[in-house]
Parts: C-alpha cells; sequence; structure tokens
C-alpha cells in the first residue's frame, strides 16, 4: 500500500488499519458487468439487477439531481478541505512531515477533480458547480468548519476523519452509478495514506513529551466527536423516516445506514486509541458483549446542524478563502487561455499556407 | 472575472507497456498539451502510468444506448462466428 516505506514494522495498525485496506475496493473494482443482459431503457432493471447506470442511460430525474447533489458536495468538501491541513504546511516541524502534507493537501485537491469530473458526466457545467459553492446554493461537509489549533489536529485529522470518509467512500465503491463509483475506487486506494499518516503522527506525538502527549490528546477531544458528526443525522429505529436514506438505499446510491457506518467507525477506532494510549473523550463509551458493538455517548446534533447552517467557527473564513483563491487564480486561467487561442491561430495560419502553396 | 468552463479532455493511461491505453477520467485544461500535463499530475501521482492520451470530449463520437438493441442485433444471429458453433468428432487435440 503507498506509504508502507514510513510505517515502523512494529506498527500497532499492522494488519488491514481500515476499511479501505480490507479488500472491498478490490472487490468493487472487481464488479462484473451484466448490463448486456439487461433492458438499458429500463432504469429499474438496472438497478434490481445490480449494474451499473452509466451517463448515457436513461434515468429517473430526481435520481440524476440526488447524485448531482451529493458528488458535487463530496468534491466541494475535498477542495474545502485542503484549507485546514494547507494552514500547517509551512508549519510542520520537519522536512519529512512538510513533504507528506503537500502530498495529502494535493491529493485533496485530486480527489476534488475526480468528483466534479463524475458529476459534470450527469449534465451539469464545471463552472456552474464551483458557482453554486461560492453562493452557498451547496454545502460541503461541516467538519471543515473547525479550526487546526495545534500541530496535532494535522495528525487527529488524518486519523479520525478521514478514518470516517474511508468509512463512508468504501460502500460508495459499489454506487450504482458508474462514474461515481470509479472515482471512489481511485479515492479510497489514496485515502490509506491519509489515514496511516495521521495515526502515524499521534503515535510520534503519544511518544514524545508530556506535552506533546497532552497536545495528541487535546486534538483527539475535539476531533472525535465532529468525526462521528460525518457520517451524517440518525437514520434507524426511531429516525428511519424522512431523510434521504431510504431513497438513496433503493437507489443503490447508499449502501449502508448513517448509524451503520458511524458504529463500525467506532468499533474499529477504539481499539487503535487503546493502543497508543490515547483516551476517547466518552465516558458513556463501553464495549457491549451482547450487541457484539461498542455502546457510545450521544452526538450533540444542535451543534451539527447549527455549524452545517453557517455558525461554526470556520465557516466564513473557509468561504472568504475559497472565493478569493478562485478570483485570484483567474490571471492563471485567462493566461492559459489566451495562449491555446494564439497557438490555435498559428496552427490555422500554418495550415493556410501549406494548402496556398 | 472570467469564468467560461475550459474545455473538456477525456485522459486515458497505459498502466504499463504491454497494456493497452484505459479510460480514467476527465480534465479541464486550455489546450492539449496543458492537458496532458494536468492529466499527470490528478491521474498519474503514484506511478499509475507510462503513457497518457488526451482526447478532447467534443471529438469523441459514441454508439448511443438508446440503438443498443438495433446496433449491436447484427452480430446476435451469427454464432457461426463462434468455435463452439462446430461439431469435431471426440478425442482430437489442438482443434
Amino acid at each position: 500500500m503507498y506509504g508502507n516505506d514510513f510505517v515502523d514494522p512494529n506498527d500497532p495498525g499492522a494488519g488491514p488499519l481500515n476499511a479501505a485496506d480490507g479488500g472491498a475496493v478490490e472487490a468493487a473494482a472487481a464488479h462484473v458487468d451484466r448490463r448486456s443482459e439487461i433492458d438499458l431503457s429500463d432504469f429499474d432493471a438496472i438497478i434490481a439487477a445490480d449494474q451499473r447506470v452509466e451517463p448515457r442511460d436513461v434515468m429517473p430525474e430526481e435520481y440524476r439531481q440526488t447524485l448531482i447533489r451529493q458528488i458535487a458536495q463530496h468534491a466541494h468538501s475535498e477542495i474545502i478541505g485542503m484549507q485546514p491541513e494547507g494552514n500547517w504546511i509551512t508549519r510542520a516541524p520537519s522536512l519529512r512531515r512538510k513533504a507528506i502534507l503537500i502530498a495529502k493537501v494535493q491529493d485533496e485537491a485530486g480527489h476534488g477533480l475526480y468528483l466534479y469530473s463524475a458529476a459534470e458526466t450527469l449534465g451539469i457545467d464545471r463552472a456552474e458547480l464551483l458557482d453554486r459553492l461560492h453562493n452557498g446554493k451547496q454545502k460541503y461537509s461541516s467538519i471543515f468548519n473547525y479550526p487546526t489549533l495545534t500541530w496535532a489536529d494535522i495528525g487527529a485529522i488524518g486519523w479520525l476523519v478521514d478514518g470516517a470518509a474511508i468509512m463512508n467512500q468504501v460502500p460508495l465503491c459499489r454506487c450504482s452509478y458508474g462514474p461515481y463509483a470509479r472515482a471512489m475506487i481511485r479515492t479510497c486506494k489514496e485515502e490509506s495514506f491519509h489515514q496511516r499518516q495521521g495515526f502515524e503522527l499521534l503515535w510520534d506525538l503519544v511518544r514524545g513529551t508530556e506535552a506533546q502527549k497532552a497536545m495528541a490528546q487535546d486534538a483527539v477531544n475535539r476531533w472525535w466527536w465532529p468525526a462521528l458528526a460525518m457520517f451524517g443525522p440518525r437514520d434507524t429505529g426511531e429516525h428511519a423516516t424522512g431523510g434521504h436514506t431510504a431513497q438513496s438505499m433503493a437507489w443503490g446510491i447508499k449502501r449502508f445506514s448513517n448509524d451503520d457506518l458511524r458504529q463500525r467507525f467506532v468499533d474499529m477506532t477504539v481499539p487503535q486509541a487503546e493502543r497508543i494510549g490515547i483516551t476517547i473523550p466518552d465516558p458513556k463509551l463501553a464495549w457491549n458483549a451482547e450487541r457484539g458493538h461498542y455502546d457510545f455517548g450521544d452526538i450533540d446534533w444542535d451543534e451539527f446542524w447549527r455549524v452545517l447552517k453557517g455558525d461554526g467557527a470556520c465557516n466564513a473564513q473557509r468561504m472568504a478563502r475559497r472565493v478569493t483563491s478562485h478570483e485570484q487564480g483567474a490571471w492563471v486561467r485567462d493566461a492559459a487561455a489566451a495562449y491555446a487561442a494564439k497557438q490555435a491561430a498559428r496552427q490555422q495560419a500554418a495550415a493556410g499556407e501549406g494548402s496556398a502553396a | 472575472m472570467s469564468d467560461t468552463t475550459l474545455p473538456l479532455f477525456e485522459v486515458f493511461v497505459r498502466a504499463k507497456r504491454g497494456l493497452s491505453h484505459v479510460h480514467v477520467g476527465s480534465i479541464h485544461a486550455p489546450d492539449a498539451t496543458m492537458a496532458v500535463r494536468n492529466a499527470r499530475d490528478l491521474y498519474t501521482r503514484r506511478q499509475e502510468g507510462v503513457s497518457i492520451w488526451v482526447v478532447a470530449a467534443s471529438d469523441i463520437v459514441a454508439s448511443s444506448p438508446d440503438e443498443k438493441d438495433s446496433f449491436f442485433d447484427p452480430a446476435g444471429d451469427k454464432i457461426y462466428r463462434h468455435p463452439t458453433f462446430y461439431t469435431v468428432p471426440e478425442g482430437l487435440e489442438y482443434l
């Protein structure tokens, strides 16, 4: 896997560290195409046979719009997600850490671009998608509205935020919409490095001075609950009505409920925390032998909705930064377009001379 | 602020010598030269390829899924194109 060169052979995460390492991504990539056996004018038949819907297939308008919204918000999250981590590039404590962080932030840009490409296959323009982000019509994950206060936050983001993202994204590798599924396969293969570098960063800190250990614990204290909220509102049991989960599952976009994925994330992460001596900030966290899962405390959903609707610590800052960098990058796009036009004109002129001779 | 979307290119990557180029996604760029460079940064950050093709998306002509039946039908009734169509004596090798 990527990044293994950096990892201590005694790494506590030997064996599959996260959901992307467990073979599910490879299984999704090995999906067998049986579309030739199906009437492709019948959308329901494609979904029923668990086959991929491709861009030019007939699809219900609501399916198309749901996907545009979901893929665009996913893409926006990747792009905005560059900011909290980019915040620490100049202050990374070593050249090694700086190189890793630059590579990771570049990956986030790449993930955004894979996703924008997938969204565009549904017939929406890239500029329109960016407009909808900039004017607030489309959201991004509320996790990126929290500040990165210390260097340890970079570790906590990699371990917890990227860990939660992987848990969410691995089932999306089997999403019914082909271009989205393929973008997720590429993304998941790269996320493993993101999570491992974060975990390793924290592990280094907890083996350091008391102050470094305290900094790692403080970062986990602040990122644990927002990471759990990343899976989205409760959607099982009494919460199963309302929300998009049922329809998205019927369409094969979503494969597991938010609550199910959240539980898996907790189950996977708690032993990792114990192994490196980090305390999960939840007094109700306890192994439930009967259920075979960890029980955990209640998420502050008021905070989740407040931050999503704009009242987080960094909402205004993130959006201002995004719009400014888009505007300040306009000259680059203009210059590239002018150069392309000049080259095209020259080629045309040369072709004209050729035919005259 | 100029916000016209740059032209779209489809990207094909050859993973290693001996394999064919495979479609990996798309990219926006002002021209084909920049598209190749941008595609390198986007699709081959981890040595996923030894060669890249880009094709302007507007230049791609594709068969239509709507015509799938009529378009591919002519192949459907020519089972004699497959070796299993033919009966041969049992016990023969290399046939």
